[in-house]
């Protein structure tokens, strides 16, 4: 066992200690921007002159997306039924995504903590649980059509089932993994029953649970796709479908993008509130 | 010290512990008997594997005793409670909370009020000098704080008995000693029971008022011994190191026919 020791010195903010570990962060993270963000465009170079090499009209330049793209957000460039559309699009597939994805982590966060303190509901459900988990959500798809019917509630649905899996097992995972001690030092400290669920068993269990929702949070915006293929009429997984149906690849690459895009960032709030809730934890910084 | 005026704080009758390994059964434990008295400083010393763990961790109500019982107070045990605070030698904070969630979590338990939570947890804090740290997460502090903390804890929930499994076993030797004298003062303050697992015996003749000497396969207490050295307890005097040479000797030799003997410094 190391000692760790605890940082108590008090420098002074303006001393050029301070000044210069100041001026290497920054140094470090403007580099991470520019590489982050620069490979990206090496692609979008690369696609741009893929395209105007080998002369395909199948599939689009990086220019005529971005047209595509304006249109789309803004409209008054081709003024077709796609046109400024774009945020009602978004709208209903987040419906779908979040509804999915908040009801698997409804279910699957206090789920997991049950399984992971109760032996007898790990026996009871882990190997229905295994056998179900393989099956790819897609094969799913028939069946969700037949219980729900064409519309959101199917593609709500498929997230939900995909979302759910991971997040179930990390929760149980993390659960399983706290060291035993702490349970024991909050039972003879008084703590038993529901309270021992809340103040001991899910904050000991949040850093896996975290990693689930990330998972989870990935494979809904993936599935939000499969699910609006099915006939919805509105929705980023429609409108790449639209755009397949009228042979508009333009269409199909901005609906990528849209989703790409929307995925990336809704991932950095789930990052944000992760770090700002497992300050405590040292492992743990996304 | 050795008023005899003082009440049974805990009393072990009979308790044996067998373990089941596969199909074959280990004794753990074989019958122990044991009264310790209010205010008591005792000491548990032995080899690896003596069952002084075990013993600790039966009184915690952490594991049942294959037959017998522990009485806290003249009641029997059912489980882990209050009155019995575990320090572990990994310290086994929690490690989402604070300093001062950490010492308050006891407390909390028992649906007091904020503001007498905090006063509590502020208080306690105050006795392992910890105050200027209340705002720490556990991964932020060193070891012996980090025990310090583990100590207040179970204060803070008004345990009357202390059980410390080598609480100091994991902690470098300066820090160690500094850990010692703080709890001795501690000990002092509060008259809290302490029984304490230790390898050390030179901390077991610093620490104790009573030294319990186990042998192994199956464990029992082999000699009990009280320390009779005046505190505080100088390890560099020629008395402690008379008392430090005997009990090295007893823990060493397996064939131990005293069960009781009492030793003095002077």
């Amino acid at each position: 066992m190391t000692e760790q020791v605890a940082i108590l010195a008090d420098v002074a903010p303006e001393s050029p200690i301070v000044l210069a570990r100041r001026r290497r962060r920054t140094y470090e993270a403007v580099r991470a921007v520019v590489l982050g963000a620069g490979f990206p465009l090496f692609l979008i170079l690369m696609w741009h002159i893929a395209v105007i090499y080998t002369g395909t009209r199948l599939v689009p330049s990086p220019r005529q997306v971005a047209v595509m793209m304006w249109d789309f957000a803004f409209g008054g460039v081709y003024d077709d039924a796609f046109s400024g559309t774009i945020l009602t699009h978004i709208w209903k597939s987040m419906q779908r995504v979040y509804g999915g994805f908040l009801l698997a982590a409804a279910i699957g966060i206090p789920l997991g903590l049950l399984i992971g303190r109760i032996k007898v509901l790990r026996d009871l459900l882990e190997p229905t649980i295994s056998v179900l988990r393989p099956i790819p959500v897609t094969a799913w798809l028939p069946l969700s059509m037949i219980f729900f019917g064409l519309g959101p509630n199917a593609a709500i649905f498929l997230v939900f089932l995909g979302a759910f899996y991971p997040i179930l097992l990390n929760t149980t995972f993390g659960v399983r993994s706290v060291d035993v001690r702490l349970f024991e030092a909050a039972a003879m400290l008084g703590c038993s029953g529901s309270a021992m669920f809340r103040q001991v068993v899910l904050p000991a269990a949040l850093p896996s649970i975290f990693n689930g929702l990330r998972v989870a949070h990935g494979f809904a915006w993936i599935l939000i796709v499969v699910g609006e293929m099915t006939g919805v009429p509105t929705g980023l997984g429609s409108v790449i479908m639209d755009g397949r149906t009228l042979s508009r690849t333009d269409l199909v690459v901005t609906g990528m993008i849209v989703i790409g895009a929307l995925g990336f960032l809704t991932d950095r709030i789930i990052v944000a509130l992760s770090n700002r809730l497992l300050a405590w934890s040292p492992q743990h910084h996304g | 010290m050795a008023e005899n005026v003082r009440q049974t704080r805990l009393a072990i009758t009979g308790v044996t512990k067998r373990f089941a390994v596969g199909d074959e059964e280990i004794e753990a434990l074989a019958r122990v008997d044991l009264t310790i008295q209010e205010g008591e400083f005792v000491c548990l010393i032995g080899a690896s594997g003596c069952g002084k763990s075990t013993l600790l961790r039966i009184v915690a109500g952490f594991e049942e005793p294959t037959t017998g019982e522990v009485q806290v107070n003249g009641v029997p045990i059912t489980g882990p409670g209050r009155d019995r605070g575990m320090v572990f030698q990994d310290y086994a904070l929690f490690p989402w909370m604070t300093v001062q969630q950490n010492i308050g979590f006891g407390p909390r338990q028992r649906s007091f009020a904020r503001s007498e939570i905090d006063e509590i947890s502020s208080e306690f804090m105050r006795l392992v000098g910890l105050d200027k740290f209340a705002d720490r997460y556990p991964s932020q502090l060193s070891g012996g704080m980090k025990q310090r903390v583990a100590i207040a804890r179970v204060l803070a929930n008004n345990a009357s008995i202390l059980l410390m499994d080598e609480p100091f076993g994991a902690l470098d030797a300066l820090t160690r000693e500094q850990l010692q004298h703080e709890l001795l003062q501690i000990w002092a303050r509060t008259r809290v029971t302490i029984i304490f697992i230790t390898h050390s015996v030179e901390e077991a003749v610093l620490m104790a008022d009573r030294v319990l000497v186990m042998s192994a396969g199956p464990g029992r207490i082999a000699n009990d011994v009280a320390i009779d050295l005046p505190r505080p307890r100088d390890v560099a005097s020629p008395e402690f190191n008379v008392v430090r040479r005997d009990l090295a000797r007893r823990l060493t030799s397996h064939i131990a026919p005293a069960r009781t003997a009492v030793l003095t410094g002077a």
